[in-house]
């Protein structure tokens, strides 16, 4: 494109036009003197210009002569095509100046100083533009070269101006004096101008740090900005106005500080933002991804903590009978003597079984203390809170991260380009930050470079389709026979169970075939996966969801076997219940015989020797606490043996093995994301599960979140290298929250399933001696609420109410999915159109005149086309094959069909005459900066 | 990081700009003396040490173009940087500052060299020229294989965290 010149093309095309001058004519000296003036008047002219009245466009042009190399140049352009624009600008900039001398003539009568002052004005603006002419030429000679010219000319520059600034104060002076003399005899019109002048004083002073000045300029400008102010304001009677605006100013600042400090305060409230972006900036997003997942898991098991151990435990330990009060509190007999021993302590027997954290403990009074605090209402509550808290926040956080996954439509555009001009935070100000920051960068270029090669990958269909599947239907069939194996070994578990001659082996068969399965399957599963070549990120969902139905047959065994505890401890409960209460009125009976007193008073029997239930609840409470503990120590031995020994090993032994251990076999260890997710994600199930039976597990559970966020952070750092693709993670979180909704609900199951059908045992626990354990809510009703409460309550229970209702959600959720999808084609619909409107404006770049038949023939027509300099068209064709392979091979580079039209376009149009109105020379833009206005302009301009 | 927040004035930047060397600098600048300090000073400043463009940042703010800068020039690069300054102005100077051959244009060997000096060498050259290739291709407008500071300004306008980050706080 002829438009795009380097420098030296500038050059030329500066001489040519000084040549062309003379016979040129108008246009061109107004233009040439334009620039002198600019250049020559700066200081002088500063004033008055300044007070002009588009001092921003002007200060624009003065400021880029000494700094833009032929940025200048590239102004002039535009300014001469329009040619009659340029006339008003003159004059616009001329008008204030003379009405200003004007003014003050008419004001000051035959002042002789004053005249004199305005001679001197004048004179030095002519003398400006007289030398102005030759000198300008010489700057920008000297500017198209590069280097040393430009120093020299900076420091004439500089010259020039102190000089004109030193002129320019007198004459200042000199001005104030007269103007006070005589302010009285303003007219209104004139105060009026002042006032405009003031004002637009006033937005200079305001914006002046948005120039891109040489502070030196900023602040002579600043300086003469502020005099005027100051002197005018108090002659229109609004010298106030200074302090309220400064006033204003300084709150402003302050506000601002403020908010950033705020800002700055809740990210320091984010806790371990920090270790996330070092682990972030090594290991890229992904891996991080998995530490955000767990301080946001963090967050929200604090929240489940602060509503058990607030609402349930510590009231019972404040309020409750102490321990040893009663037969529930105190450890049986027969268990005393080993009570205290590490190994039973270690299996939750002994006084763990009976204390605090399980659910035997609580007593089943209705109110405890002197608050009348309602224990068992409040144990149901919070364990139906905890499920209700957990479902809404796992909800909300997913919409959240879905908005943001839409919300950042315009993601795509430009990846790269802000990647590379925006990543680097200039706030760094510490090595060891800048080296993570060095990291950081490089691995997110890396991870978009992954993206794009993905993208960029041809492949063969037909072929990577059979793979997929091929993989697809293996890893089915490997799924669906380690199914087959969990339930072919429970069946025999369960035959087993009935026997007594076993071996180790088959007593121990289920757990041993769960941890084979859970050992082969997932390397299985990514062996397999490399058949199916997504792209990492995919990969990683595809293996979370694989080993994610894995592992749920884990669960199934295990809640199998647990239900089927249950049932023979609510079998051998019934008959101890039966016997205890035999018992207890065999005692009455003969209590009533011995002593003829009918007083029930309770057997005075030790509470440790009283005959007890096996308390199922406290049991299943065990089993999960046992197993979540169980979890983390396999959890933690695995990042100590897996990775850490095996770094030391490779680190250390390497100096003496046969081959290079680091990057040979045992090499160093990757994070495994999907496994470490997952494992989180089947904690939290279990957590949930258990935290109804086991109020101490949700505290167990939020130390060992805590804990393994420092331990894994270390590890990762310490033992691991990052991953071979490094790839970036998804934005939004979803698809670990979608197995963690998955887990809740599979959760939730269970526990809501035995609250509302199992009869909770009868001789401990909150619930002891109910039919159900919702009958506290029952009872509540009844007892502690208005009647009324209760009648609304069984309207509300009715079927009637409850069905119609569940139809209105139902068609509440289908409108709004409806809308949903609505807008979601109305945004896809708009993003279309703008992609669409991207690549025209693209388009309309690249061919500007060339494509534009209209207006070609248009100008065509225009009458006096004759009369446009006549320049030859041919030194305009050069340019043009010079600019197409750039454009072709920028167009092949990425979205190649649609430029590639384009050049079929611009070439298919052989009568390419727009750049015939004028020379060559001024269509390159300046090297400088290519304005936009400007271009756009000189684009569709009929030739003068 | 810099975590004092203070937006700083001018008054503290001489300060700051005299502790750099306190021998060259005198105390009283009434009459303007013409006093540079060398690049090797500013560059050594703690809130610059770190930068990968900091040579870059100096010759661009600095008269000369040589990275030695006078007070004033140091005041410009302070102004330009700091939170108050508008988002055109820096777009204009972080255009200068990656335009490392000064021809007012972004061209590829400009992105090879801004790209290495913020992955510290560690792509490999085709990921470099990929790299490079694909930012010309998302942000040049007018198709002419390097970006003009028009393309840049549009590109850099809508860029998130541009303004967030491209800023010192002393």
């Amino acid at each position: 494109m002829p438009r795009k010149r380097d420098a030296d093309a500038e050059e030329v095309e500066i001489d040519v036009e000084d040549d062309s001058d003379s016979d040129d004519g108008g246009t061109k000296r107004r233009t040439n003197r334009r620039q002198a003036a600019g250049r020559g008047g700066r200081g002088g002219g500063a004033k008055g210009r300044g007070r002009g009245k588009k001092p921003d466009s002007d200060d624009d042009d003065e400021d880029e002569a000494p700094r833009g190399r032929g940025r200048g140049a590239n102004k002039k352009r535009p300014a001469k095509k329009r040619g009659g624009d340029d006339d008003e600008d003159d004059s616009e900039d001329e008008a204030p100046k003379k009405k200003r001398g004007g003014a003050a003539n008419r004001k000051k009568g035959g002042k002789a100083q004053d005249s004199d002052e305005d001679d001197s004005d004048d004179g030095k603006g002519k003398k400006g533009r007289k030398g102005g002419k030759k000198g300008g030429k010489e700057d920008e000679d000297g500017k198209g070269k590069k280097g040393g010219a430009k120093g020299k000319d900076k420091d004439d520059d500089k010259d020039k101006k102190k000089k004109k600034k030193k002129k320019d104060d007198s004459s200042t002076d000199s001005n104030r004096d007269s103007d006070e003399e005589e302010e009285e005899s303003m007219s209104e019109g004139e105060m009026a101008r002042l006032m405009e002048e003031v004002e637009e004083k006033k937005k200079l002073i305001a914006n002046i740090r948005n120039k891109p000045w040489r502070m030196k300029r900023r602040l002579t400008v600043l300086k003469e900005a502020q005099e005027f102010v100051d002197k005018f304001e108090g002659a229109l009677g609004k010298g106030k106005g200074r302090k309220w605006y400064a006033y204003k100013v300084m709150m402003t600042k302050k506000w601002i500080k403020f908010q950033r400090d705020f800002e700055n305060f809740r990210t320091a409230c984010i806790p371990w933002e920090r270790k996330i972006k070092e682990v972030e900036s090594h290991f890229g997003s992904s891996v991080a991804s998995y530490f955000i997942f767990l301080r946001w898991m963090y967050g929200m098991n604090l929240v489940l903590f602060g509503l058990t151990f607030g609402l349930v435990v510590i009231p019972e330990v404040l309020m409750g009978l102490p321990y040893g009060s009663i037969p529930r509190k105190t450890v049986p007999r027969a268990e005393q003597d080993t009570a205290m021993d590490y190994s039973v302590l270690m299996d939750f027997n002994g006084y763990c079984k009976y204390s605090v954290l399980f659910y035997g403990y609580y007593n089943d009074q209705r109110t405890i203390g002197l608050l009348k605090f309602r224990l068992p209402l409040s144990y149901l509550m919070v364990g139906i809170g905890s499920f209700g808290y957990s479902l809404m926040l796992v909800i909300r956080t997913m919409a959240k991260n879905a908005d943001v996954g839409g919300g950042d439509g315009e993601e795509g555009e430009f990846t790269f380009a802000w990647k590379m001009f925006t990543s680097w935070d200039y706030l760094i100000g510490n090595a060891e930050t800048a080296d993570n920051k060095y990291a950081s960068i490089t691995t997110s270029f890396k991870e978009s470079i992954v993206d794009e090669q993905e993208n960029q990958k041809d492949e063969n269909i037909h072929l990577r389709r059979f793979l997929r599947v091929l993989a697809n239907f293996l890893i089915t069939c490997s799924l669906g026979g380690s199914g087959y194996l969990i339930y072919f070994v429970v069946k025999r578990s369960q035959e087993f169970a009935t026997r007594d001659d076993l071996s180790w082996y088959e007593k121990n068969e289920l757990e041993i075939i769960m941890s084979l399965l859970g050992l082969v399957c997932p390397p299985l599963f990514e062996t397999i996966a490399e058949l199916e070549d997504y792209h990492p990120r995919i990969a990683l969902k595809w293996q979370l969801g694989r080993i994610f139905a894995l592992f749920l047959g884990n669960l199934y065994t295990f809640l199998f076997a647990l239900f089927d505890e249950v049932n023979t401890k609510l079998e051998e409960e019934q008959s101890i219940k039966n016997a205890s209460i035999w018992a207890l009125k065999e005692y009455y009976a003969n209590y009533t015989r011995l002593l003829n007193d009918t007083d029930s008073t309770p057997p005075p029997m030790n509470p440790a020797d009283v005959i007890r239930g096996p308390c199922w609840e406290t049991a299943v409470g065990i089993e999960f606490v046992k197993l979540t503990v169980s979890d983390i120590q396999v959890t933690y031995l695995t990042i100590l043996i897996g990775d850490f020994a095996r770094a030391v090993i490779v680190r250390f032994l390497n100096y003496c093995w046969c081959w290079d251990l680091e990057a040979g076999f045992p090499s160093y260890g990757e994070f495994d994301i999907s496994g470490n997710v997952l494992g989180l994600v089947f904690n939290q199930g279990m957590i949930w599960m258990g935290a109804f039976y086991a109020p101490g597990l949700v505290g167990i559970n939020v130390l060992r979140l805590l804990s393994s966020m420092y331990y894994q952070c270390w590890a990762v750092m310490a033992t691991n290298v990052p991953h071979e693709r490094v790839f970036k993670a998804s934005k939004s979180n979803n698809f670990y929250m979608g197995l963690l909704l998955l887990i809740l609900f599979l959760s939730l199951l269970p526990v809501v399933y035995t609250i509302m059908t199992l009869p909770p045992s009868f001789d401990c626990g909150p619930f002891s001696g109910r039919q159900k354990m919702f009958d506290v809510i029952m009872e509540t009703i009844d007892l502690d609420l208005p009647a009324f409460m209760g009648t609304l309550f069984s309207y509300a229970a009715n079927p009637g109410l409850i069905i119609p209702a569940v139809l209105l959600m139902v068609l509440a959720i289908y409108y709004l999915n409806s809308t949903s999808k609505a807008y979601q084609n109305a945004n896809m619909e708009l993003k279309k159109k703008m992609q669409m409107a991207r690549d025209e404006e693209k388009n309309r770049r690249n061919n500007k005149d060339s494509t534009n038949q209209v207006l070609k023939d248009l100008e065509d027509l225009m009458p006096n086309r004759s009369l446009a300099p006549p320049a030859p068209p041919e030194p305009e064709k050069p340019p043009e094959p010079e600019a197409r392979p750039t454009k072709t091979k920028a167009g092949s580079a990425g979205k190649g069909v649609n430029l590639q039209k384009d050049v079929a376009l611009a070439s298919s149009n052989p009568s390419a005459r727009g750049p015939v109105n004028r020379p060559p020379g001024p269509r390159g833009p300046g090297p400088g900066v290519g304005l936009g206005p400007g271009r756009g302009r000189g684009r569709g301009a009929p030739p003068r | 990081m810099g975590n004092k927040q203070t937006i700083f004035t001018a008054q503290q930047l001489f300060y700051r700009y005299r502790d750099l060397a306190p021998q060259l600098v005198p105390l009283d600048y009434t009459n303007h003396p013409d006093v540079k300090l060398p690049y090797e000073l500013i560059g050594s400043m703690p809130e610059l040490k770190d930068n990968p463009f900091r040579q870059r940042i100096a010759e661009v703010f600095s008269e000369d173009g040589q990275g030695n800068m006078t007070l004033d020039d140091f005041l410009d690069m302070f102004s330009v940087l700091s939170e108050m300054a508008p988002r055109d102005l820096k777009a204009y100077y972080a255009f200068k500052i990656y335009d490392f051959n000064n021809d007012d244009f972004l061209c590829k060997s400009d992105l090879e060299k801004t790209l290495n000096k913020l992955t510290r060498n560690e792509l490999t050259e085709e990921e470099v020229r990929m790299v490079c290739e694909k930012v010309i291709d998302e942000a040049d407008l007018d198709n002419d294989g390097r970006l003009s500071l028009e393309d840049f300004q549009h590109m850099i306008v809508r860029a998130p965290d541009f303004l967030s980050t491209f800023h010192i706080r002393i």
